[in-house]
């Protein structure tokens, strides 16, 4: 169980213990479909304008604090996150946007300061590629044991991206010699504003419009957002207005007060946007309860910095490591699908998945993490080693480890 | 402000002169030689398309409110910190608490004994505009642009530099009789600058 700890006040620490709360809205959602008993002896539904799910599924976000809602991971398949799945964080809503008076604004170091609406993007050559978005603050440190992955790091979400690179538009106004920063700023309430190294804008940075083939959703930036691959999920700003070209950072609030990792030497790392490798299973994990027998160890794997090399899993709390099997494509930063075939004899089990990427990069265990950054006001970029317990009695619970 | 922030060369751009040549715009070519070169521009991308255009001055400033750690972009104007305890006692103590203590949002108010800073260490330190924010500019910056959080963009330039006064009297920088303006606010050296180093993780085998 977690610890009990004093902690100080904060609303996001209270968002992150309020998680279990609101743990069982998804659970409670039942099937309110009246299915026929034969349905091969009448015509069925006739063609509709929009599809929907099956009313026998009942996949839900949830929500909570009016700042977040989380990814149903456990539920999901494959790498992409539908649309309507994907999580949100946003900081002060979600802005309703007319794309027709929607305007990009690029200026600062630049030979031409120029406008693009949506239109004009999509005149310039498209770019597609399929990434992670992973909001850096993705563990729940308060979780306890009758937690799912949804609730206890829910905030990472993957989808097809079409839009610009942004290097296309730099290159229509002309980036002056000197520059080196930019800064991206989004069209909702609070403004929202990150630094960006110019190295990024040109290494693979786009502006996109499209998400899994359609217009980005509202709570993903419509009409359209910042995305770098590979980078925590702030700075990826949405419903995009600005851009800023600069010779230096802009030290916003939310990469100072905010987005910072303090560390034990008693300094704080700012600008760590990169997402190191991670795991997480996603089956078996609470609340499922399983027969003795065969089943499927499955889970996702990525990292900020590349391709997924190997994922290693281990069912006995970390004594032993098989390599699992890696579903292709293997994509640079993105989830990638692991599975490994297991079968349970019907003893307690400890289940743990390892992600390795392309730089040699392990992912650690919350003990080499804690060793590294320390304690203390942890929020960012947790992405040690999480566990899963096979009780005996075949109900599956998470393993919390005190993290910060 | 370490090295590492200022003048990084992108990685894939070109010479100053060879940016110039390929970036002028394309309007007045035949369209057929434009249909002609698509295949090289997207190729190598060192063609203009000509999209996009231009901003006018008023439009930038209209949108390009932020303010930088050297005090650019910081309006003309000033306030008291007599005025933002004021104001912050109408828009702000509901969310922050008074004094900037006990509200149910972020704690603003706070110093630690001998600007000690025990975040990786000790699970009860709370972060404070006074032991954690590294630059007074970014809070005009955020004030300006974010707060109050259900009228954002709703204060004047006097009000926000006020509000900072006020803020930053509440963490013992700035003494009860403080004025902060265009011309002073960039000045203050807040006592937790120079905790802030740069991410040096850089990927391989180690954990940072």
């Amino acid at each position: 169980m977690s610890k009990k700890i004093a902690l100080p006040k904060s609303s996001r620490r209270k968002f992150l213990a309020g998680l279990t709360a609101t743990a069982s809205l998804a659970g409670s959602i039942r099937s309110l479909a009246e299915a026929p008993a034969y349905p091969t002896r009448a015509p069925g539904k006739s063609p509709t304008e929009l599809g929907g799910k099956s009313t026998h599924e009942s996949l839900a976000r949830i929500p909570a604090f009016n700042i977040v809602s989380l990814t149903p991971l456990e539920q999901l398949h494959g790498t992409i996150t539908p649309s309507d799945l994907h999580f949100e964080r946003h900081h002060g809503g979600i802005p309703n946007i007319d794309p027709a008076s929607h305007e990009l604004v690029i200026h600062g170091m630049v030979e031409r300061p120029l406008k693009f609406n949506l239109a004009e993007l999509k005149r310039l050559p498209s770019v597609t590629r399929t990434c992670f978005i992973e909001c850096s603050g993705n563990l729940n440190t308060r979780a306890g044991e009758k937690s799912s992955p949804q609730m206890l790091c829910g905030l990472t979400s993957q989808s097809e991206w079409t839009g610009v690179a942004l290097g296309t538009l730099l290159r229509e106004v002309g980036v002056k010699p000197g520059a080196s920063w930019f800064l991206a700023e989004g069209s909702d309430a609070p403004l929202m504003t990150r630094s960006i190294p110019l190295t990024k804008a040109w290494e693979d940075a786009l502006i996109v419009y499209a998400q899994n083939g359609e217009a980005i959703r509202p709570e993903q930036g419509y009409p359209m957002r910042l995305l770098l691959p590979g980078w925590e999920g702030n700075t990826n700003i949405k419903w995009l207005r600005r851009l800023e070209i600069s010779d230096a950072p802009f030290m916003t609030r939310e990469e100072t007060s905010k987005y910072t990792d303090p560390l034990k030497d008693d300094t704080a790392r700012m600008f760590s946007v990169v997402m190191d490798a991670r795991s997480i299973i996603t089956s078996p994990t609470y609340p499922m309860t399983l027969e003795k027998g065969w089943h499927e160890i499955r889970g996702l794997a990525w990292s900020g910095r590349g391709k997924i090399k190997a994922v290693e899993v281990s069912s006995n709390g970390g004594r032993s490591w098989e390599t699992a099997n890696l579903q292709g494509p293997i994509l640079p930063k993105a989830h990638t699908r692991f599975n490994l075939p297991w079968k349970w004899d019907g003893a307690a089990a400890e289940l743990r998945s390892r992600a390795i990427d392309e730089t040699g990069y392990v992912q650690p265990t919350s003990k080499q993490l804690v060793g590294a950054r320390g304690t203390g006001n942890q929020l960012y970029h947790l992405n040690s080693i999480m566990s899963w317990i096979v009780q005996d009695n075949g109900e599956v619970i998470y393993k919390p480890e005190y993290l910060g | 402000m370490d090295s590492r922030y200022l003048s990084k060369t992108p990685q894939k751009t070109l010479t100053s002169g060879a940016r110039d040549m390929f970036s002028y715009h394309l309007k007045n070519v035949a369209l057929v030689v434009l249909s002609a070169t698509i295949a090289h521009a997207q190729a190598e991308q060192e063609v203009s398309y000509g999209i996009g255009r231009p901003v006018a001055n008023s439009e930038i400033a209209a949108w390009d409110k932020d303010v930088r750690p050297d005090g650019r972009g910081l309006p003309a104007g000033s306030g008291t910190v007599a005025m933002g305890e004021q104001l912050y006692g109408e828009k702000c103590v509901a969310c922050h608490g008074a004094s900037g203590i006990g509200g149910p949002f972020d704690q603003l108010a706070g110093r630690i004994a001998e600007d000690a800073f025990p975040f990786a260490t000790d699970p009860s330190s709370v972060k404070t505009i006074g032991n954690y924010w590294p630059y007074a500019t970014t809070l005009f910056d955020y004030i300006n642009r974010a707060m109050p959080y259900d009228a954002p963009g709703s204060l004047n330039t006097q009000q926000v530099y006020g509000l900072v006064a006020y803020l930053l009297h509440l963490n013992k920088i700035v003494p009860a009789d403080a004025t902060l303006s265009q011309d002073n606010l960039a000045k203050i050296i807040m006592p937790a600058q120079h905790r802030f180093v740069p991410d040096a993780r850089r990927g391989g085998a180690e954990v940072r």
